[in-house]
């Protein structure tokens, strides 16, 4: 398994075709609270870059941009109680939704775990 | 009678907050402060404030299906019992004429008690809309005369009165566009928003059909135009620009935006929310924009606190003239108005309406207060309402610079509203605390966490409406919580101390709100 990560925030951990997509933990500390999640379909088809989720929080409403093309496999059913797992499992229990990649090389322009601190470290 | 109080004498009232205020009533009121429950926790059953008829004679048949069973479960007030409850909750609200309210992007300027007085008279309360037409002449004479009034502050081609707040009068701006589209036979299904444009843009653009592209901001805090233009294409329809923007400044480069976005056959939508900043300055029809809706309940007073409904007329160019909705007024030969409806538009030239965006003739209520407005100002008066919305935000701006950083703020003046972030204060304090102690203080909080381009933002709008005594006061305010975060003041992070509530858990509000009241719960 190998976790790559967006310069908007997004994680995604990739084995074999499938990948879980959530927002980093340092994303959902600038968000705040998370109030609400709006959750993608299984079915729906996604494009790298599209906004297939949503994350309200107590300050503003996020769009959750797919790191890669897909077609959406499953979203996290926990959060529609609990959307604050977002808030204390970001990148673990607080995933947002799964998906069957569609072009594996669309990963290649990811950042990896230490690319990603380096990219917040800068911010 | 009117003897200066040299002395300086005053009653002992007391100070608030000290031991006795502990006191514990048996109404739970606290002196004048009430404490009032929900109307419906209020009274008896049965008791009526009316007097209601006695049902004569039979029930009508086939309706008897829908009688009454049971009693409707309406609380249960006298009429007395019924005015006190709801001027008792009016004591507890925060309104522009109670003090400043700094809302940025809102506009809460003062409401001229002439608008009222105008708006009263009876030959334009008490009209229908669906009175004849020669009745109501003098009602179609302030539609005209505004439209004109619009029209040429803002240098465009038309305008459409019917949209009746602002985000429903981009809706229309965008509706003209689509169908200037459509009539060229043209597949066009992109709208670029820029990250310092109204939150409002986006959605409306996603309703009208369009999908959204987002273009970032420059460091400086204004539309990035190396990279609109790049991303300018056959299938783009348009941009929509909030001018001057959410950050407070204004866009530069706009007509160089216009001219890019008309070059590769695009419109250009301008919100026009803050148009405050810049009536009587600026036309934006100097500036290439194709549509821009403008906040009466804004720009030309009346604000939300006025507690009235919106109203946002849109402004076309020539390009979009055409599409505008129906109805419009139109002054004939003989110097009469009237309204162009579906049965004429096609002797008006006129056809290609998309459509209507409202019922009627649009938010006629506010066309009075605004004119009024706009008459009692004369066009040099709201030259200067820009002048000095422009030039108290500034001093907002600079008397508080030195405390809270204002990421802007070396990018120049700002214009109509001031913008901070929460940087430099130590991490547990953030821009929720101010805003919070800001109610202590007796002001209404600022705007939040918006525009989100900005770090915790804290967005104050003063208006043309504050004296500069009542900017001091609220700068005061505004430096002694700067400091009290700065000094990590424990009391902050409780704020308000001093309001009927204390901090609310606005994180289980929004997560599992509560918007019914049941019996018993």
């Amino acid at each position: 398994m190998t976790r790559y990560f967006t310069e908007d925030h997004e994680w995604i951990e990739v084995e074999g075709d499938a990948g879980t997509v959530g927002i980093t933990d340092y994303a959902q500390s600038q968000l705040g609270d998370i109030t609400y999640v709006d959750l993608p379909e299984a079915g729906a088809a996604v494009k790298k870059g599209d906004a297939p989720c949503v994350v309200d929080s107590v300050k503003a409403a996020s769009d959750v941009y797919s790191p890669v093309s897909g077609t959406v496999s499953e979203s996290n059913a926990a959060l529609a109680d609990a959307p604050e797992l977002v808030n204390t499992d970001a990148e673990t229990g607080g995933w947002l939704f799964r998906l069957t990649l569609s072009d594996a090389g669309e990963l290649a322009s990811l950042m990896d775990a230490d690319g990603y601190a380096e990219f917040v470290k800068g911010l | 009678m009117n003897a200066p109080n040299t002395s300086g004498w005053r009653p002992a009232m007391g100070e608030a907050g000290s031991g006795e205020s502990a006191l514990i009533t048996a109404s739970g009121d606290r002196g004048l402060a009430l404490e009032e429950k929900l109307i419906f926790e209020l009274g008896r059953p049965g008791t009526c404030g009316v007097d209601m008829a006695e049902p004569v004679g039979d029930v009508l048949p086939g309706l008897s299906r829908f009688l009454r069973k049971a009693p409707a479960p309406l609380p249960g007030l006298s009429e007395p019992e019924t005015v006190r409850h709801y001027t008792r909750l009016s004591r507890q609200n925060y309104a522009i004429d109670l003090g400043p309210f700094p809302l940025g992007s809102c506009t809460m300027k003062h409401n001229p008690r002439l608008n009222e007085k105008v708006a009263r008279l009876s030959g334009f309360a008490d009209l229908h809309p669906l009175q004849p037409g020669q009745t109501v002449s003098g009602a179609l004479e302030v539609i005209s005369e505004l439209a004109d009034w619009l029209i040429t502050l803002t240098g465009m081609h038309s305008v459409a009165m019917t949209p009746k707040a602002g985000a429903h009068g981009e809706l229309c701006g965008l509706l003209c566009i689509k169908a200037a589209i459509e009539a060229r036979g043209e597949d066009r299904g992109v709208i670029l928003v820029p990250e310092s444009a109204h939150g409002t843009n986006p959605a409306t653009a996603a309703f009208a059909g369009f999908s959204v592209e987002n273009i970032p901001a420059t460091a400086d805090g204004r539309v990035d135009l190396g990279a609109l233009t790049a991303r300018l294409g056959p299938d783009v329809a348009g941009v929509m620009i909030t001018n001057p923007n959410t950050c407070g400044l204004f866009e530069r480069d706009m007509k160089a935006i216009s001219d890019a976005v008309h070059a590769v056959g695009g419109y250009v939508y301008c919100d026009g929310a803050n148009f405050n900043a810049i009536v009587g300055k600026v036309r934006p029809g100097d500036l290439g924009i194709d549509a821009m809706h403008i906040n009466l309940h804004k720009t030309f007073s009346t604000p939300h606190g006025g507690g009235g409904p919106g109203s946002g007329p849109v402004v076309l160019s020539a390009a979009l003239s055409p599409f505008g909705p129906l109805p419009y007024a139109a002054r004939a030969a003989d110097g009469s108005v009237h309204l162009v409806e579906e049965e004429d538009a096609a002797a008006m030239g006129h056809s290609q309406s998309f459509g209507r965006m409202a019922a009627f003739h649009g938010q006629f209520g506010m066309f009075t207060r605004a004119l009024t407005y706009i008459l009692s100002h004369g066009a040099d008066g709201l030259a200067r309402v820009a002048e000095d919305a422009v030039l108290n935000a500034n001093y907002v701006l600079r008397s508080l610079e030195d405390v809270l950083s204002a990421p802007f703020g070396k990018a120049g003046p700002c214009m109509h509203e001031a913008l901070f972030s929460d940087d430099g204060l130590p991490d547990d304090f953030t821009t929720l605390d101010i805003a919070k102690g800001l109610i202590d203080e007796g002001f209404h909080p600022m705007t939040v966490y918006f525009p989100l381009v900005v770090h915790g933002a804290m967005l104050i709008e003063p208006t043309e409406t504050e004296s500069k005594d009542g900017l001091d006061r609220f700068i005061t305010s505004m430096r002694s919580l700067a400091a009290r975060a700065r000094n990590a003041d424990p009391s902050l992070k409780s704020a308000p101390h001093l309001a009927p509530r204390r901090r609310l858990d606005e994180t289980q509000a929004a997560r599992k709100p509560v918007l019914t009241w049941r019996e018993g719960s």
